[in-house]
């Protein structure tokens, strides 16, 4: 076995094993750790990709400023243990899950039996195109007008949740 | 990879975990007698020549003491918060160079732990993950101050986050790279033959921009609200005791000489020393001066951290949060907007 | 060796774990970490197909969607911080005033 393909699995079995351990957590916070593991995960997974900067804006957005707000959020709520939600077993839930596990074969299976005919082994250019240069020339001229738009989805975004979680409009 | 290279390696590992660890030690020792210098007293004097044998008798007592946790307290989370606060101050260091490469061995050793290509991102990936350590310290203890000190925290910590990043935007369009060693060799050169090409002397804005926030993220007062005794016990570590205190307390140095070793390298010039091309030295002995050069730089900072610490009151939270988005944010955004029309009009 | 295949099962398995997070648990915020974790999935499909295809266009999207996901995580847990004020619960189930 090659260093790749130890490193792969083992990311990949951190990553499946946090991600169901979040959906599976009664305790918010406890679920919100998890999933900074699965981020750390994907963030090794995108290195095994050679896509440095992706991996490094990971962990510089998802574990270092979304779920910071969501941990913010749920102490500031106090929320601790949801036994007070009632979340019992019903048979929509376990036809939900049902499906979603149908969905997962069905997947799997086309993926394994469609002749994917593209290369299958990661190319020597790989390391080039996950550069910050890469993606910054990338950004910065074929998608320049949506990068500026970003912004304004920022800014949209700033305003309503100041709106949102204000507590009294005057 | 080469036995030797591993040797190597291995070497600046432990070559830079010594100095972090001795550092905050003497940092500690420093800073009670400096404290007691400007607060008109004798300091910690007894235990060894001048006291400096004080901060290992401290640590002997931390490790001795008890290690309680609090019935309602979350066990796990409790006792992993003062490893990530340890954790990330150690490994923030790793990619900071502290001295022009040296030929040994037959081979080109470059005077850094970790040479990434994405350093300033990696800086700011570490940075922005170390709020958790507090955080979660606060909530696993389930004590209303500690939570209150957690929640501070992290408000604080993603607050400054944002002027601290974009205040680097100025150095990275002079520098035009995010390496930190590149950072620091094109520091080396002279501004009209006599100034130093310091980014200090080029992004000024930018410099207290990143000092205040950099303050601001190693929790050191007048940025201290999370753990602000008057108001809130201990803060987040009220229910920490023996080692797992002791770990947020070396922490807290070990940040705090990371961070001046940062701002050593992104704005002072790093390991340069100035007009030493002149002497002519040999080319190991210039590495080991430079090294010194990087040592003392590094030393002063830490300096002026414990000199502003007892000269400067704490501020009150609305202020704080004030300063960072009303005040920080809109500074940190002139200078990039400023330093780019610069760059442009030069170009 | 590692094949995109394994990358895209892999990134399915965890989309399909997430949506089934959505779909089973009641917890709002636990229901909105189920979704980052499908954008996530989805991020790791495109940064995948980026580096075996050997162009950046995809790595470039993987920016879009952090940015749609950080807008997002903030209007949504506004939205429950707003929840919570009014009705002191975050069950999805018990905010059904809008249900006829």
């Amino acid at each position: 076995m090659t260093l790749e393909s130890i490193l792969f699995i083992v990311f990949a079995a951190v990553g499946l094993a946090s991600a169901l351990l979040l959906v599976t957590r009664r305790n918010p916070i406890i679920s919100a750790l998890y999933l900074i593991l699965n981020f750390f995960a994907l963030a090794g997974l995108y290195l095994t990709l050679h896509a440095q900067f992706i991996a490094v804006i990971q962990i510089l957005v998802y574990a270092g400023a979304i779920m910071v707000l969501f941990v913010f959020v749920i102490m500031l709520l106090n929320l601790r243990d949801e036994r007070s939600l009632r979340e019992g077993l019903s048979w929509k839930k376990v036809f939900a899950a049902g499906v979603s596990f149908g969905l997962l074969m069905e997947v799997i299976y086309i993926l394994m039996t469609s002749a994917s005919g593209m290369t299958e082994l990661l190319p020597a250019k790989a390391t080039e195109i996950g550069t910050v240069e890469a993606i910054g020339s990338r950004l910065f001229t074929r998608f320049l007008f949506p990068f500026e738009v970003t912004s304004v989805l920022l800014t949209a975004a700033i305003v309503g949740a100041i709106l949102l979680a204000k507590k009294k409009l005057d | 990879m080469d036995h030797i290279d591993i040797l190597i390696t291995l070497a600046k590992i432990v070559a830079a975990f010594a100095f972090l660890i001795l550092g905050a030690a003497m940092t500690v020792l420093l800073e009670r007698r400096v404290s007691a210098f400007i607060q008109n007293r004798i300091g910690p004097n007894r235990v060894g020549p001048g006291g400096l044998i004080q901060p290992f008798a401290d640590v002997a007592k931390l490790v001795m003491k008890e290690d309680i946790v609090p019935r309602s307290a979350n066990r796990f989370i409790h006792d992993m918060a003062p490893m990530i606060s340890i954790g990330v101050a150690l490994s923030t260091f790793a990619i900071v160079p502290f001295g022009n490469g040296i030929d040994i061995f037959g081979r080109h050793v470059k005077l850094m732990i970790a040479d990434v290509n994405i350093g300033m991102l990696y800086l700011l990936a570490l940075t922005s993950v170390g709020v958790y350590g507090i955080t979660l310290a606060g909530w696993s203890s389930n004590n209303k101050y500690s939570l209150l000190g957690g929640l501070r925290s992290s408000a604080q910590l993603i607050s400054y986050e944002l002027s601290m990043g974009l205040s680097l935007i100025g150095v990275l369009m002079i520098a035009g790279t995010l390496r930190l060693d590149e950072i620091v060799l094109r520091q080396t050169q002279y501004i009209g033959g006599i100034l130093p090409k310091w980014n200090i002397f080029l992004q000024p804005l930018g410099f207290i921009t990143f000092v205040i926030a950099s303050f601001a993220e190693t929790n050191r007062l007048p940025f201290d609200l999370p753990e602000a005794e008057p108001e809130l016990v201990g803060g987040y570590h009220t229910e920490y005791s023996g080692m797992k205190f002791g770990l947020f307390f070396l922490a807290e140095y070990a940040n705090m000489i990371t961070s001046s070793a940062i701002i050593t390298t992104l704005f002072l010039g790093g390991w340069d020393v100035p007009y030493i091309e002149g002497l002519g030295l040999a080319p190991l002995t210039l590495a080991l001066v430079q090294v010194g050069g990087f040592l003392v730089k590094v030393a002063l900072v830490v300096l002026f951290y414990i000199i502003v610490r007892w000269t400067i009151p704490r501020f009150r939270y609305d202020q704080l949060m004030n300063l960072g988005w009303k005040v920080m944010l809109p500074l940190a955004i002139a200078n990039a907007l400023g330093t780019g029309l610069v760059l442009l009009l030069i170009a | 060796m590692v094949t995109l295949t394994s990358y895209l099962i892999l990134s399915a398995a965890m989309f399909i774990i997430g949506a089934t997070g959505v779909l089973v648990r009641r917890n709002a915020i636990i229901v909105f970490m189920s979704i980052e974790l499908m954008l996530n999935s989805v991020n790791l499909t495109l940064v995948a197909f980026s580096a075996f295809l050997g162009d950046s266009t995809g790595q470039a999207l993987v920016f879009f969607v952090m940015t749609v996901a950080a807008a997002e995580a903030a209007v949504g847990l506004a939205i429950v911080i707003a929840l919570f004020r009014r009705k002191q619960t975050v069950n999805l189930d018990e905010i059904n005033i809008l249900k006829w």
